[in-house]
């Protein structure tokens, strides 16, 4: 994973976009965060594969970025994304990862299921 | 001592810090272990510093890793059983202690090491532990294998007592800390180790017992 480049990320949201997509979306404090610190909420979602399609899309911010993909009866959003997968030329992969390098957000659009 | 031990935990790297000592141990003095591990730990937080692995490339990362410990330790028998890292809790219960059941009956196992159900913090081990318990309840009291559990949560002694059995692991030091360093894309030195390498003696004080719980069927 490489530090986003906010150009390449973009030119590959208008690449994805009017077509059907699988997503997979994910956001987690991690599982043992209550049990480092019991003040910690634990909270963790994801959805894999889910089906979707978007007619416009960009990415946003100074770093960490925020993503926004409008479709034609909702929205996906996403916010602190740090890292992208620059060699992947087909999917969007990208990912926040926090100070100590652990995931904290996830956004992955690709054509074929992941 | 020649015995066969089947080890039941969900993630990679579950083995390196609880037990890969004691498994060491066993397995230099005769023991056959298998290692049925249940999912690649593909939701995993920890990526590498910096990040190497992402979400696709991980359960790959993580599969070449955990064999890697697999063979510091001496494990003879790894099975990747495929579940999806995160969804034990959720998973079929009939086929996962199918699953189980027929390890069991494989393996023939006269010892079994899990997490102790509900005191082991994270959700799929505390399922693992249910459904390893929860199989070998079925079996006739006369042929169950010992189980010994690993347990965490903070109020695990507290509510189960002291665990009853102490494993010293002082002379297996390599294998342990090979199998904990296997696990490159989880565990960064610096955050386990502190930034200055421990000396033998600290490192002995950290890792040198190991603990558990055996579970007593009703």
């Amino acid at each position: 994973m490489e530090l986003i480049n906010q150009a390449e990320v973009q030119q590959m949201i208008d690449k994805l976009k009017d077509q059907d997509l699988y997503i997979h979306l994910e956001m987690t404090t991690g599982a043992y965060a209550a049990h480092h610190d019991s003040t910690k909420h634990p909270a963790a979602n994801f959805i894999t594969n889910a089906s979707i399609r978007y007619t416009a899309g960009s990415i946003s911010g100074n770093g960490p970025y925020r993503v926004g993909l409008k479709m034609n009866q909702g929205w996906i959003y996403t916010e602190g994304l740090t890292h992208f997968e620059q060699a992947d030329t087909d999917r969007l992969i990208m990912a926040g990862h926090d100070s100590q390098g652990k995931l904290v957000v996830a956004l992955q659009l690709s054509r074929e299921p992941f | 001592m020649e015995q066969n031990i089947l080890v039941v935990l969900p993630h990679p790297d579950d083995e390196a810090f609880g037990l890969s000592g004691t498994l060491a141990k066993y397995i230099i003095e005769g023991a056959h272990v298998t290692y049925a591990c249940l999912t690649l730990g593909e939701m995993g937080r920890n990526m590498g510093i910096p990040p190497f692995a992402n979400r696709i490339t991980l359960p790959t990362i993580r599969r070449a890793e955990l064999e890697e410990s697999c063979k510091a330790i001496g494990i003879q028998d790894l099975r990747l059983l495929g579940f999806h890292d995160k969804t034990i809790e959720f998973e079929d219960q009939p086929k996962l202690d199918g699953v189980i059941a027929a390890l069991i009956q494989e393996i023939q196992p006269s010892l079994v090491f899990t997490f102790y159900p509900g005191y082991s913090v994270h959700p799929d081990h505390d399922a693992t532990g249910a459904a390893v318990i929860r199989t070998i309840q079925r079996m006739p009291a006369g042929e169950r294998p010992v189980v010994q559990c690993l347990a965490f949560s903070k109020n695990c002694e507290q509510e189960l007592g002291k665990p009853d059995v102490y494993q010293d692991v002082s002379m297996f030091m390599v294998q342990k800390l090979n199998s904990i360093q296997a696990h490159r894309s989880q565990f960064q030195a610096a955050e386990l180790l502190g930034k200055k390498q421990l000396k033998a003696k600290e490192v002995e004080d950290r890792f040198g017992t190991e603990r558990f719980w055996t579970y007593t069927f009703e």
